[in-house]
């Protein structure tokens, strides 16, 4: 055999390690950890790219999509949520709590008395689907400030009511997106209370990141200064259970 | 190859042809894993259901995908990880093609190779496996088909991912317009891929038919400036089988 033929066994041979070693450095601490960075990465690319403030697309109402899909959980039947939605959920209290110097708690005609933002956006699932929807609630900023949240916190938390399938729902997202000017509380789709398959009474809406970050279910949120102490600490049901990226803005 | 005399391939066209077959087969096989979430392609803004599809992908096997099992998570993590050197080793061969002029003396079409008789006879010669570059590096088929991926498909392939990203919208809203709405550009995004699919079986296939040895050895140690003509000359033959 030639050194043609060894090298071209070689350039062969390497990819189909390559293809092998997929697999084992995916599971490996060092190959998690890259993956990390590229989360981080592509979270630092973009935001490089993105004004702070700059507000996603708003569509007009004749774009709305003649549905809105609901996905992973529907219909929450843990913990006296089926009472809450057959009493119109009007013994529904959200939290603001963590670091904040005024921890406070809300009805839902309380959140009504708030100012409210109307946002007619696009939503993006990680599958790949998307439907557009009309949402109105207050902004998180409303309650970040009213509850005077503290500077030590960098991340705020989603607390929500419903158990998939392998524990309690939760999301996070960092101070960037919470004051961005389109995260809001939504309680109204399409002009309509909040239906239970899309998050009933309440649910975020964080309009640069895909589906999985827009918490339904919401029951508070909380500001912490790390994620470490929370669920298995990677900020969010599905980055702790099922491995997805903490940033989706990609 | 003696010191004196050119290389076949520069050394920025090697690295990068070798750093993109990598990231473009993880990206391609990650994809169809990612493809098989939701395995329905829509025109427009939305699209959530298959009753609004214009096409239903099936489902591709294990064996084609990276990981080899089903995880949404995992082929995330390696067609994000792969965006990087597709996305910067484009620009920088990009930026290399343009600097070194291989752009221009081998890439760029001359008109009179836009003739209908000169396109005729270049697709007659190519069905008789007939690969002579009159005098060019490349011929007008080669130089439309490398034309196309660094020009088209693999921008394209960019474009598209960074306009379904909801995290580029504030930026990019006019992009995702050009496009005709997210899901076009989802959809966009999957022909682009398979387009480069159909372009690397190609790609090996005349490989393989040229003397593979030789241009192996080109595009890896760089190589001599002598086309591989005539065809199935295999300027190796003497040191191994080229089968």
């Amino acid at each position: 055999m030639s050194i043609l033929m060894r090298r071209r066994n070689f350039v062969l041979g390497s990819g189909a390690l390559m293809l092998g070693a997929c697999t084992k450095m995916q599971q490996s601490e060092a190959g998690r950890s890259v993956f990390d960075r590229v989360d981080d990465w592509q979270m630092g690319l973009q935001r490089a790219l993105t004004p702070r403030d700059a507000l996603v697309r708003e569509y007009a109402p004749e774009d709305i999509s003649p549905s809105f899909r609901g996905n992973g959980s529907t219909n929450p039947q843990n913990d006296g949520y089926p009472q809450h939605a057959a009493n119109d959920f009007a013994n529904w209290r959200f939290t603001v709590g963590g670091l904040v110097a005024r921890p406070l708690e809300f009805t839902l005609d309380q959140i009504m008395l708030l100012p409210q933002r109307t946002q007619i956006t696009r939503h993006d699932c990680v599958e790949g689907w998307s439907a557009i929807g009309q949402w109105t609630g207050p902004q998180l900023s409303t309650f970040l400030d009213l509850a005077q949240v503290s500077e030590a916190a960098k991340y705020i938390v989603f607390r929500c009511a419903d158990d998939y399938t392998r524990g309690r729902y939760y999301e996070s997202i960092d101070m960037n997106d919470a004051f961005h000017p389109q995260t809001i509380i939504a309680h109204r789709l399409n002009g309509e209370p909040l239906p239970i398959k899309n998050g009933a009474p309440l649910r975020a809406r964080v309009e640069r990141q895909l589906g999985y970050k827009h918490a339904k279910y919401l029951t508070g949120v909380e500001a912490v200064a790390s994620l470490d102490g929370i669920g298995l600490g990677k900020g969010g049901y599905w980055e702790d259970y099922g491995g997805y990226q903490w940033y989706a803005g990609v | 190859m003696s010191a004196q005399e050119p290389a076949r391939h520069k050394i920025s066209t090697r690295i990068w042809h070798w750093v993109n077959l990598i990231a473009i087969v993880v990206l391609f096989m990650s994809g169809l894993n990612i493809s098989n979430a939701h395995p329905y392609l829509y025109w427009g803004e939305w699209g959530f259901s298959p009753d609004q599809a214009w096409l239903a992908v099936p489902r591709f096997p294990g064996w084609m995908t990276i990981p080899d099992y089903y995880s949404l998570a995992k082929a995330r993590d390696w067609h994000l990880l792969m965006t990087f050197p597709l996305a910067f080793g484009l620009l920088g061969m990009w930026i290399a093609m343009l600097v070194n002029g291989h752009f221009r003396r081998d890439l760029t079409t001359t008109k009179c190779e836009w003739s209908w008789p000169a396109i005729r006879h270049e697709i007659a010669a190519h069905a008789r496996f007939d690969f002579s570059q009159h005098g060019g590096k490349y011929n007008f088929l080669q130089k439309l088909s490398y034309g196309g991926v660094l020009g088209i498909l693999l921008p394209g392939m960019i474009l598209t991912g960074l306009a379904i990203s909801p995290g580029m919208e504030p930026t990019l809203w006019w992009l995702v317009d050009i496009l005709g709405g997210r899901q076009s550009a989802r959809s966009i995004h999957f022909l682009f891929a398979w387009g480069l699919a159909g372009f690397f079986v190609i790609h090996v296939a005349l490989v393989l038919l040229t003397g593979p040895i030789g241009h192996l050895r080109a595009m890896i140690v760089g190589g001599t400036h002598e086309p591989t003509n005539p065809p199935f000359a295999r300027p190796d033959d003497s040191k191994g089988d080229a089968a």
